[in-house]
């Protein structure tokens, strides 16, 4: 076949030319068999990348390296491609092969298009005498500030910005670097600020105190890369949606929408390399005209399908979940298959539980088959409501994040299909329909869900219709207290802080978590907002008009008396922490600051936090020994660093989010959440560090497993090994060379799941300082009573 | 106050956070001082009885009596030591140290009033008197444990201000590089002052100045006082080098106090550990003694 490999940089495969040197490089998955001809096995970056170099060479292959492809006209059979040099290329079929790398975050701001905004950053040394300023608190972003400082003499006054205060995004090393540049005054450092308008030789920026112009002759912006999406689009392929997750539309032979353009690997949604490779091989072949060739994956669904009744093939079976499941209708067979790789199938007999109530759970489902009843009455299992063949359920813990709200069992004979939660992300953010159809129901529950039994879906259709989801910022106030606006709103995703001002200070009175509602009391007794609500992270909030919810109460007394208790009850609370603000003023301002001070370390997305209370704990590091000593000897908690306020310290371990940040670009979707809410990474971990960096509060390590130390008693009685805790770095090096290196995988905090007794950390402390809590039994009243008697 | 944050929960998963939050409250008040109360009535009981029950020809260890309190204490005392193995294997299973540490502070202080009454008050130079001796030392410097364990925590957490060991060193690391750029376009003699200040091994102090803790006379200090002499020199009329040396100076100055600081509290809150475990040693051997010479020679 008449061919050529067009290569941007001067080498082949680049992604994985930048891995740091030496990394191992995994084969997952191993169920799946490689077609390709080029080798790959688990092994160091340099083999696979001199084993790769050689079989190109060997197998005379066509390279050009240094050719950017940067257009393609044409139609197929008749392309024509344009590289960077200026030169075209023709072509009859072009496959793209170009992974997500892709292009620079290009800043959104008023300006952001004046020439002095650039994306990168050549050669530091370029600069002299200018006021520079870096966006971007990342390794590149540091790194290249650091560059432009380095040298007095050129005399630049380069400031970085950071939105938050702490870097936690970048290495420790170049973090350091970074504040003892500021220590030196080489480099200024402007922590929660972010840039607001970029004007000629000036940059506004937002600060804690307001707003603010700085000189500025030249903005480097290193906010992350874009995958190269618009330049696909530009060859005439379309997208499965809008959203920034979406993928090209495929065909099962991976054409896009532009016949004769295909897309492969990374950029199809197959981040492994196993994947990557056997799609080279299956597309050339499809291009060959081996049209009948089974995908690679076939027997693994094959696997999955196995358990279900009724003898149908792999394909039949695709059919049948494609056209009965309303939100999957749209999808393409090869989309269908993908999905399907990350979902799991069940059968059902009559009466078995699908899941229960309070059960940690972020998963989808969609019954292909049969029915299902839901027990909406936690005190009565007989009330239940009934969901069809077609229809989904589940999709409150993949929204909330939070515990399922009620118990569900088969009605009859039923197959349903399990979108684990990346899936289903997934799923939602390609498909615009199922999108939309999510949002219906989810909304729908979730009203039925708060104001309980009695309710059908039909009392609510008209509040449902009217509803709206609006996304909150962090910070951001959703009722402002005073007010007399009267719409009554539900926390779909994220949290939400009641304040109200007592002496002209904001004092703390409530947590709202995901799945509560707020704004009720201004509707019902029709009287100005009594607190502020705003949101404690980035939420999700669904809106009601008060006239539609005051027609539900009108007609539902019911409804009316459960909203009487509960505002009854939240007036309670307010009315305490007013009459303790009199008497204890200072009390209460403590524990107001309190309150904010563990919502600003991530209290408000955790589900289950590690805190120290200081006053007790007496830094024999039992805890983080214990740690080490219940989890192949590496601790997965660094207690003495993170924040301390009031003698409350929130050390670097997993907050166990509603929303894994680190869940989001996890190649082999290696992380899931266990049967307690905790959020684990398992043995598929390829050590990519993805979710290192993607984690805010910086508690992922990657590390190498050490091997086994010496008995307790052994070292008790003979000193034997370096005892309980985690080995000193050199022990494990010297171990490890002796036992043969093993691979530097990502580790975190598992929530000591599988031990009985629960976390080593809390058990272990002796003088109780280390405590788990989850947000809403900690951020309640029952803390200021603590603190006053 | 309860009512008003009562919650619906499934009792499964209620359970599964129950075990695993633990209660936010301190070893000394461990369930609502349960050990506290435990020990307090089994060493009143132990008094009472002891006044109460007549033994012939008087109180001593080789009674019913004095068996049974010997046997009880010894068991108690042998159980006490096997915290320093709890405490060190993370084996699954419900216990808490927290617990552990409380019914161990409150039972370990039961056997003043158990081992004494055991002894029926017959002290003398022997093996005997030797194991209870050791059992006050130990009880003893156990108080001491309770009472640093209990006022020094926030002090620890005070000094440190949100910094690590590492940060710590690290810091004091970057303020040396710093003065060594700094104290280039000084004097011979006061760049001397300086190059001594950084030749000084902070750490090497030794026992005793563990304990000394911050404040103390040093290299760096006696650079300070000297520097922050009012003289300028000749050619720096603004006197900026000198100026910028002794702000560099005095922060290293505090920065080395707080990294003494934190090494006496740290120090304070484990001195006890190095005289309650050695004597606990000691203890179960005499304790051993005791029980086998009571044996063949009673
Ligand atoms: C740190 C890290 C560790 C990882 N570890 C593993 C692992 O252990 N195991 C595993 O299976 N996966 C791992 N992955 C994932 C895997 O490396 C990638 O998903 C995979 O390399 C993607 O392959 P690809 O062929 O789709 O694209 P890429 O490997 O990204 O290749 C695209 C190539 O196209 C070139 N190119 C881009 N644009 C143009 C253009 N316009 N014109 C010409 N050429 C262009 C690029 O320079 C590049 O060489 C890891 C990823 C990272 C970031
Ligand atoms: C004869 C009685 C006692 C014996 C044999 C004994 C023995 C021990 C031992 C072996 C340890 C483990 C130390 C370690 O390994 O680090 C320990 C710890 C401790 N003991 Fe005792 N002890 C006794 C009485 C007491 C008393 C009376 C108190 C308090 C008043 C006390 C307070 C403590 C404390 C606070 C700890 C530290 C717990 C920790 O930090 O883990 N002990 N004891
Ligand atoms: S590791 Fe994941 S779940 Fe844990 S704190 Fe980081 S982002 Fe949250
Ligand atoms: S767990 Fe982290 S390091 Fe491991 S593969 Fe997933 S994202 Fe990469």
């Amino acid at each position: 076949m008449s061919h050529v490999l067009l290569e941007k940089t001067d080498h082949l495969s680049d992604t994985i030319y930048k891995y740091q040197k030496g990394k191992h490089v995994m084969a997952t998955p191993s169920s799946l068999v490689l077609r390709s001809d080029l080798g790959f096995e688990a092994g160091k970056r340099e083999a696979i990348l001199d084993t790769w170099d050689r079989q190109i060479a060997d197998g005379k292959v066509t390279v050009r390296l240094n050719a950017e492809v940067t257009g393609i006209a044409g139609q197929s059979g008749a392309f024509a491609l344009t590289l960077k040099d200026g030169s075209t290329i023709d072509a009859e079929a072009v496959v793209l092969a170009i992974g997500t790398q892709g292009n620079p975050n290009l800043l959104k701001l008023p300006g952001a298009e004046l020439p002095h905004v650039q994306y990168q950053l050549d050669d530091p040394t370029a600069y002299v005498d200018e006021h520079i300023t870096v966006i971007g608190s990342g390794d590149a972003g540091i790194e290249n500030a650091l560059g432009l400082a380095a040298d007095a003499a050129q005399g630049n006054i380069v400031t970085i910005l950071n939105r938050g205060t702490e870097f936690a995004r970048a290495k420790g090393a170049n973090v350091k670097l970074l504040e003892e540049a500021e220590a030196d005054g080489r480099i200024f450092v402007r922590r929660e600020t972010s840039p607001l308008e970029v004007r000629e030789r000036e940059i506004v920026l937002e600060t804690r105190d307001g707003q603010q112009a700085i000189r500025c002759d030249r903005i480097i912006a290193r906010t992350g890369s874009q995958p190269p999406r618009a330049f696909i689009e530009g060859c005439g392929v379309e997208f499965t949606s809008a959203d920034r997750a979406a993928f090209p539309k495929l065909s099962p032979s991976f054409e896009t929408t532009q016949a004769g353009i295909h897309v492969i690997g990374a950029l199809a949604g197959y981040p492994l390399i196993k994947h990557c490779m056997n799609q080279g091989y299956d597309v050339i072949e499809f291009l060959d005209g081996n049209t009948g060739l089974k995908p690679a994956d076939e027997p693994i669904l094959a696997e999955k399908f196995a358990g279900l009744p009724g003898r149908h093939t792999v394909d039949e079976w695709l059919e049948i979940f494609r056209t009965r499941v309303i939100i999957l209708q749209e999808l393409s067979p090869l989309q269908m298959r993908e999905l399907m790789l990350d979902s799991t199938v069940h059968a059902y007999a009559r009466g078995e539980v699908i899941f229960t109530r309070n059960e940690p759970g972020s998963s989808m489902f969609a019954i292909a088959e049969g029915s299902v009843l839901v027990e909406v009455d936690p005190d009565d299992p007989s009330v239940t409501v009934p969901i069809e063949t077609g229809s989904i359920f589940g999709e409150v813990g993949l929204i909330s994040g939070r515990k399922r709200g009620s118990t569900i069992r088969a009605a009859e004979p039923t197959v349903v299909v399990e979108f684990s939660r990346l899936a289903a992300l997934k799923l939602l953010a390609t498909a615009p329909s199922a999108n939309r159809a999510v949002n219906r129901i989810s909304i729908e529950r979730q009203v039925l869900q708060i104001f309980g039994a009695g309710l059908t879906p039909a009392d609510i259709a008209d509040l449902v219709e009217e509803a709206e989801v609006v996304s909150v910022p962090a910070g951001e106030v959703v009722i402002e207290e005073g007010a007399e606006d009267k719409d009554i709103y539900i926390v779909r995703v994220g949290s939400m802080v009641v304040e109200k001002d007592l002496g002209g200070k904001p004092v703390f009175l409530s947590y709202l978590p995901a799945g509560s509602y707020f704004g009720e009391m201004a509707v019902i007794d029709g009287s100005k907002r009594s607190a502020s609500v705003r949101a404690a992270i980035k939420s999700e909030v669904i809106r009601f008009p008060g006239e539609a919810f005051n027609a539900l109460l009108d007609a539902k007394p019911e409804i009316r008396e459960r909203a009487l208790a509960d505002m009854a009850s939240r007036r309670e609370i307010n009315d305490f922490i007013e009459s303790r603000k009199a008497s204890f003023g200072g009390a209460v301002d403590m524990y107001s600051q309190t309150a904010q001070f563990l919502v600003d370390n991530g209290l408000g997305e955790a589900t289950d936090v590690l805190l120290i209370d200081e006053q007790l704990c007496v830094g024999c590091d039992n805890c983080e020994k214990a740690c080490a000593d219940s989890h192949d000897g590496l601790s997965r908690l660094d207690r003495e660093a993170g924040r301390t306020y009031a003698h409350l310290h929130v050390p670097t371990s997993c907050r166990h989010c509603e929303h894994p940040h680190c869940m989001a670009d996890c190649p082999p979707n290696a992380i899931h959440r266990g049967p307690d809410g905790e959020v684990v990474i398992d043995e598929t971990c390829i050590g990519c560090g993805n979710c290192q960096r993607n984690c805010p509060y910086g508690v992922i390590r990657m590390d190498a497993k050490p091997p086994a130390k010496p008995g307790l008693l052994s070292w008790l009685l003979f000193g034997a090994g370096p005892g309980p805790g985690e080995a000193s770095y050199a022990w494990r090096k010297r171990k490890a060379a002796e036992a043969g290196e093993s691979a530097k995988l990502a580790i975190k905090c598992d929530m000591c799941s599988g031990i009985e007794g629960g976390p080593a950390c809390v058990r272990a402390c002796p003088t109780g300082a280390a405590i788990r809590v989850s947000p809403e039994r900690f951020l309640t009243v029952a803390r200021l009573e603590e603190e006053v008697d | 106050m309860a009512s008003l944050f009562s919650r619906r929960e499934g009792s499964a998963h209620a359970e599964i956070e129950e075990r695993r939050s633990a209660t936010h409250e301190s070893f000394l008040s461990h369930r609502a001082y349960f050990w506290a109360r435990v020990s307090g009535f089994l060493s009143l009981f132990v008094v009472l009885t002891y006044v109460l029950v007549d033994v012939e020809p008087r109180h001593n260890g080789g009674s019913w009596y004095g068996y049974t309190l010997g046997t009880v204490g010894a068991g108690l005392i042998v159980w006490l030591s096997w915290l320093g193995v709890r405490k060190r294997r993370p084996t699954p299973g419900s216990w808490s140290l927290k617990g552990w540490t409380s019914a161990h502070v409150y039972l370990g202080m039961s056997l003043v009033v158990i081992g004494t009454m055991h002894t029926g008050f017959q002290l003398g130079w022997n093996v005997h008197t030797l194991a209870w001796v050791l059992m006050m030392l130990v009880i003893l410097s156990g108080a001491y444990g309770i009472t640093v364990y209990a006022t020094l925590p926030q002090a620890l957490s005070e000094n440190r201000r949100e910094m690590t060991r590492e940060q710590m060193i690290e810091s004091l690391a970057t303020i040396d590089r710093q003065l060594e750029a700094a104290a280039q376009p000084l004097a011979r003699k006061d760049a001397d002052m300086v190059i001594a200040t950084l030749e000084q091994d902070v750490f090497a102090a030794g026992i005793i100045a563990r304990f000394r803790g911050p404040g103390g006379r040093d290299a760096t200090r006696r650079a300070l006082d000297h520097i922050s002499t009012d003289r300028a020199y000749d050619d720096d009329a603004d006197d900026l080098a000198q100026q910028k040396v002794r702000a560099l100076l005095g922060k290293r100055a505090a920065q080395i106090d707080q990294i003494r600081r934190q090494m006496q509290i740290k120090a304070l809150l484990e001195v006890w550990l190095y005289i309650h475990v050695p004597l606990t040693i000691a203890l179960l051997a005499a304790l051993t003694a005791h029980v086998v010479s009571v044996f063949y020679y009673w």
